[in-house]
């Protein structure tokens, strides 16, 4: 291939690895973000039809 | 020898990366985020560690937009400047639409992210740097008077508050102080890097005070809000965020800074090497004396929680 070709095409690929990179860093933030906006910074637990220790100290602690 | 050529070498300008950081200019960028991040966690009120690197990573993304914004309005004088002749923009690997597109999408997208992830008084307070620092700053005062970098400087000042409003939700003494002792710390040292490269800002007009009224005033004006700068840090060590390490920082940095400020005015008339080396001292100081004065922030900061350090009787 002609080598400047080669070198517009690596170019332009390092810029779609980066514009990728960042987006992925992007989900992430705003994953994390969400996780730690919901649980208050504590851990989460969904109800899954079936009782916890957990999820009953939390409910008696709300009343 | 046959050689094959690059593609600059062949009048192709296909940007790369790193053109696009340094569009965000990396340096300023870097301060920024420290200043911030020492506002962020001296500051009273706990943010996890999660919000606090986002709301961090935000402010970093606006302080690169408006670094991009401004390399967009200013590319015909960059072009002209030793200095700045090799940006991206006059460069030519990445032209001037494209510049103005990626600074803009950035602000606004760091200013609302910033908003949602932490309050809306810190992504205000970011969409106001970002506007004073591209239309205040690089619109007006730049080429309109010499004293742009003073006012300007607050653009550069406004991390740390921003930094103190992601966790407080608020302004205040501490926050004002932080501002305060970046902004009366800009005039030294951006004069003392135009004492050095003053034919640069002659070449493109900019009216600098080196230019507009001669070296003699700039070195006495150096001098001038160097005294400012050592009050400003001294009331800082007096606040819930200083302490005595904080204050024998100061006592030494600013005997320093004040030492190397008045040699500037004593070499005013003498020999060019002479001259030079003052400016170069300064110039070079001021740059550990942010560096410093904002590291013993945060480490008084880490002393404090971990019950090592008696800090000073607030006066407010």
């Amino acid at each position: 291939m002609n080598p400047i070709r080669h070198e517009i095409y690596k170019r332009r690929g390092n810029k779609n690895i980066a514009i990728a990179s960042v987006m992925v860093a992007f989900i992430l933030i705003i994953f994390s973000v969400t996780i730690v906006k919901i649980s208050g910074g504590g851990s989460m637990q969904a109800y899954d039809h079936s009782l916890r220790p957990e999820l009953i100290e939390a409910s008696e602690n709300s009343e | 020898m046959d050689r094959t050529l690059t593609l600059e070498e062949n009048g192709n300008t296909e940007s790369q990366v790193g053109d696009y950081i340094s569009l965000m200019k990396f340096r300023v960028m870097r301060l920024a985020v420290f200043t911030a991040a020492v506002g962020l966690i001296t500051a009273p009120i706990y943010v996890h560690p999660v919000i606090a690197l986002a709301s961090l990573v935000c402010i970093a993304v606006g302080a690169g937009a408006a670094g991009a914004l401004n390399m967009w309005w200013d590319s015909d004088i960059d072009l002209i400047m030793e200095r700045t002749k090799d940006r991206p923009i006059p460069s030519g690997r990445v032209n001037k639409e494209e510049a103005l597109t990626f600074g803009i999408i950035l602000s606004f997208f760091s200013v609302i992210m910033l908003g949602l992830f932490s309050n809306y008084l810190s992504a205000g307070l970011l969409a106001f740097t970002i506007v004073f620092y591209v239309v205040i700053y690089s619109m007006f005062l730049k080429r309109l008077t010499p004293q742009n970098i003073v006012i300007g400087g607050a653009a550069g000042a406004f991390p740390p508050m921003i930094g103190w409003a992601v966790a407080t939700n608020g302004i205040s003494v501490e926050s004002i102080l932080m501002f305060a002792l970046i902004f009366f710390w800009t005039p030294p040292h951006f004069w003392a890097l135009c004492l050095l490269t003053k034919d640069d800002y002659n070449k493109a007009a900019v009216p600098m005070l080196t230019e507009t009224h001669g070296e003699i005033v700039t070195r006495r004006q150096i001098l001038t809000y160097s005294y400012i700068l050592v009050i400003v840090s001294l009331l800082l060590s007096f606040t819930s965020i200083g302490g005595y390490l904080y204050f024998c920082l100061c006592i030494v940095t600013n005997f320093i800074f004040l030492r190397y400020a008045h040699n500037l005015v004593k070499v005013a008339s003498s020999e060019s090497l002479l001259k030079k080396k003052a400016e170069k001292k300064l110039f070079l100081f001021s740059i550990l004396y942010l560096f410093l004065h904002f590291g013993t922030l945060l480490l008084e900061k880490v002393l404090n929680v971990f019950g090592m350090s008696p800090i000073m009787i607030p006066w407010f």
